[in-house]
């Protein structure tokens, strides 16, 4: 079995980016059903500005969360750990 | 479309091994009000929605129950990835062993093979809301069954994340129905 370990500074990213990200899936919930509620609309634009932000850090650092995404050689993409995998404790 | 993204909803941790407790979470992964039942239960009924905001709603939901399936997956994984065969003798998880070794595998607690029978895609959009109601607060009763069982403060901690998902999803879709139930009402030409 290959031996993947995430170091703490790829964990404490990944954890920022989970967290942000959950915050998009409680507007976008809640947006499908009050579309027109515009303070709800701005927290949503403002949280996934900043998603964008982190994940081009970190896939820049760790490659792609997503096949879409580029990669540096070779395809990094396949590099574990996988979600399963990982250890998400900051020593 | 569906586009995989390499990461969990939640940072799931486990502190120990206990292939019982395993055998038990499976319920979520396999059984009738698991989260195998929820993604295809309202990913399914996404056609035959009447309005754009229900449409949004299933597909969002339904995509999310897909997450907190590969969540489950991983409670049940890290809680048997590291028992030796000795510790898995005589638990309710060698039943599930001696069939799939220690890999997930959609069934309940107590064995049955996942079913599409245990959803429905009524083509009604008032009968279906209703049964996605009732699907969050039996999942949601599930969890609490499973908490209260459960002796991993690790894996209480994420059956509590995904039991006020239950909550959260209820309420959306209360408010989707009601919405619905306003507009259907609201036409003059029947």
């Amino acid at each position: 079995m290959e031996v993947n370990l995430m170091d703490r500074e790829q964990k404490i990213l990944l954890k920022e980016i989970m967290e942000v990200g959950f915050v998009l899936v409680e507007t976008n919930l809640y947006l499908d059903i009050q579309p027109n509620d515009e303070r709800a609309l701005r927290l949503h634009n403002s949280y996934s500005q900043k998603y964008k932000e982190l994940e081009s850090l970190y896939q820049a650092k760790y490659g792609p969360l997503r096949y879409t995404e580029m990669s540096s050689y070779p395809w990094a993409y396949i590099n574990g750990p996988w979600p399963w995998e990982i250890n998400f404790d900051i020593p | 479309m569906w586009i995989y993204e390499k990461r969990l909803q939640y940072p799931v941790r486990v502190d120990t091994t206990n292939p019982t407790l395993a055998a038990m979470i499976i319920e979520q992964f396999g059984g009738a009000d698991g989260e195998l039942s929820a993604g295809i239960r309202y990913l399914t009924q996404r056609w035959t929605m009447p309005t754009n905001q229900t449409k949004a709603l299933l597909t969002d939901i339904g995509t999310e129950e897909l997450a907190h399936w590969e969540i489950i997956g991983t409670l049940v994984w890290k809680l048997v990835k590291d028992a030796p065969v000795d510790e898995i003798k005589g638990t309710p998880f060698e039943a599930h062993y001696v069939n799939h070794g220690k890999s997930p595998f959609p069934h309940s607690a107590a064995g049955e093979a996942w079913t599409a029978a245990y959803i429905q895609s009524k083509g009604d959009p008032i009968a279906d809301l209703h049964e996605d109601m009732a699907a969050e607060q039996k999942a949601r009763a599930t969890y609490e069954w499973l908490i209260n069982i459960s002796d991993d403060p690790g894996v209480k901690d994420t059956l509590r994340f995904l039991r006020e998902r239950e909550i959260v999803h209820f309420q959306r879709f209360g408010e989707a129905l009601m919405i619905l139930q306003d507009e259907l009402n609201s036409k003059k030409f029947f």
